[in-house]
């Protein structure tokens, strides 16, 4: 009885991160953006409210099942992405493939947006579903690559392990290709910054455009946690896990967590939209033979 | 959990995909029905090997059987593709005939 | 990790195998092609489950993330080829109907009285403590003729996919002597 109360203790506070991430992530996007901070962080607080009253709208002859689907699905993706990271010495769900569970979670992000695309019957949505798919398929195989080089150096696929073989220099120093190609794939599965023509204004909106109402804030919501998660992952696999002097484990984690969280959503307010052709050129003739020479250097490091 | 309700499910999942794959009209539908045939293969393959014979050799078997559908697939869609271009349609009462 | 024996363990197996076999017969039953392919990927989602349950928790996670992805991709040619609106409009395409539910119903009494009645050897062996690991040096080290051989197969499929379905070649992108400079954006028909 005590172990599941332990266990829900330590869920409830996953979640808790994920949320103090998701908030630091759309704070840093804001400042990046423009606005003033004190502004950008109270603004989250203001659009729950806001969102949480808002009347819900429908369209003609929406798939609504498929529709909820889509958008409801994003938040629980990123929590559970949440529950992979090692927080102290082990993560909320022990397992030894912890590198293809934080795959097989971010490629389920495919399938959600292009449902809360398809669901509401309308051009802006499909638009921005079909690409999203698109914009996925450039970011998605380097960001397998990546996955594969901390892997590749700590001869494991556990996220705990791979934490805890970074003795001295963190893998996002000597493999810096693999590490923004991760990166890239942050941005793409969270659908920020260069990376969020479909749900851009070019679109009126793409995905987010018939959306209203809780359905809108869970998918905000659900955006900005994945940034966060997946910076969380980044965490044991290129920055050394809880490793750091004065402060206990599960705090370094969380420090280096909302570092690399509001960073990378400053950027992504910085920098702007690319449109997606010219990125599946980029992705599939630049990035990726990058990240497999990448590879290749950390193979031939760990071999020899 | 045991072989034979394994093999039950597995059995059930063939079934389903062959009635898909000889009563649709649609090639993609056709290709759908062939997939739950496969993952039917699949989840066949791995009760054997949990059950009977836990050695590496079994899982590699799994690995081509995933590789073969992958194939298949992908292949598949390049085909089904190429016929809706040339043809106009993807019924495969269509395709019977190569020539115009 | 999970044991084979256990009421949660059975429970387990049950769920997964209702949700692939019901998901199944959904995707030929159901108003719309995105609803069909998504059927069709939960119902793999619960294959991959029931591997997990019994121990290949590699080969579940993979079957999993790849039919993720296909599914994603596959309902893009779902509604390329049919068409069809994300409104729900009953549809039945269907051609002798009854002679496949014949046929469909014959093999699962076929396949499903072999199952029962065969009488299936002991176990023999016990699996390796990481069966993962086993499996990666059993592909790397004396299976490693099926790497060599999936990798081209692989390539080839690629490139056949390809080449099958490309409508233009590098002569529209780069002109009849491939020295125009490329058309911008990439994908435009010059």
């Amino acid at each position: 009885m005590t172990e599941l109360l332990q266990g829900v203790l330590v869920a409830a506070g996953i979640a808790a991160a994920v949320l103090a991430l998701a908030w630091a992530s759309s704070a840093a996007l804001a400042v990046g953006a423009g606005r003033p901070a004190a502004t950008a962080l109270g603004d989250p607080l203001l659009e729950v409210c806001r969102l949480l009253r808002q009347r819900r709208r429908t369209t003609v002859s929406a798939d609504v099942a498929l529709w909820r689907l889509g958008g409801w699905g994003l938040l629980p993706v990123a929590l559970l992405l949440g529950a992979l990271v090692p927080w102290g010495e082990e993560s909320l769900v022990p397992t030894s493939l912890g590198v293809v569970w934080a795959n097989t979670l971010d490629v389920l992000v495919w399938a959600l947006v292009w449902l809360l695309g398809w669901g509401a019957n309308s051009v802006a949505g499909l638009v921005g579903g079909y690409r999203f798919l698109a914009l996925a398929l450039a970011y998605e195989l380097p960001l397998m690559f990546a996955l594969v080089a901390p892997a590749m150096a700590a001869s494991s696929l556990d996220l705990a392990v791979i934490a805890g073989s970074q003795e001295g220099l963190w893998y996002a120093v000597w493999m810096p290709a693999a590490f923004v190609a991760y990166l890239l794939g942050v941005l793409g599965f969270a659908v920020r910054g260069p990376l969020s023509a479909p749900a851009g204004q070019e679109t009126s909106g793409g995905v987010l455009a018939e959306l209203s109402g809780p359905d809108l804030l869970v998918v905000r919501l659900g955006r900005h946690a994945l940034l966060g998660a997946g910076a969380a992952v980044a965490v044991p696999l290129f920055l050394g896990g809880g490793s750091g002097p004065w402060l206990p484990d599960p705090m370094w984690v969380v420090v280096k967590a909302l570092v690399l969280t509001a960073s990378l959503a400053y950027l992504a307010g910085r920098l702007p939209v690319l449109r997606v052709p010219r990125l599946l050129e980029i992705g599939w003739v630049v990035v990726l033979p990058l990240v497999v020479l990448q590879d290749l250097v950390v193979a031939v490091v760990v071999v020899t | 959990m045991t072989l034979e309700t394994v093999l039950l499910v597995a059995a059930a999942l063939v079934s389903v995909g062959l009635y898909g794959a000889l009563s649709q009209q649609v090639v993609v539908m056709v290709m759908m029905g062939l997939e739950l045939m496969i993952a039917g293969v699949l989840l066949a393959l791995g009760g054997f090997w949990w059950f009977l014979s836990p050695d590496p050799s079994g899982q590699v078997l799994l690995l081509v059987v995933l590789a073969a559908m992958t194939v298949e697939m992908a292949t598949g869609f390049a085909i089904a593709t190429l016929l809706h271009r040339r043809a106009g349609s993807d019924m495969t009462d269509m395709a019977a005939e190569l020539h115009e | 990790m999970v044991e084979t024996s256990g009421v949660l363990v059975d429970v387990a197996f049950w769920v997964c195998a209702a949700v692939a076999v019901g998901f199944g017969v959904l995707v030929f039953v159901v108003d719309s092609m995105a609803r069909a392919t998504y059927a069709l990927a939960l119902s793999f989602v619960a294959t991959g489950g029931a591997l997990l349950l019994m121990q290949q928790s590699y080969l579940g996670v993979i079957v999993v993330l790849m039919m993720v992805m296909e599914m994603a991709v596959m309902a893009v040619y779902m509604v390329m080829f049919m068409g069809m609106n994300p409104a729900l409009m009953p549809m039945s395409m269907v051609h002798s109907h009854r002679w496949a539910i014949g046929a469909a119903a014959t093999t699962f009494l076929l396949l499903g009285s072999g199952a029962v009645l065969v009488p299936w050897p002991v176990r023999r062996g016990a699996p390796a403590p990481d069966v993962t690991d086993a499996l990666g040096r059993a592909i790397m080290e004396s299976h490693m003729l099926v790497m060599m051989i999936v990798g081209p197969v692989m390539v080839a499929t690629i490139v056949v996919g390809v080449v099958l379905s490309s409508a233009r070649t590098r002569y529209d992108r780069l002109g009849d002597d491939l020295d125009q400079p490329a058309a911008d954006p990439p994908q435009e028909v010059r």
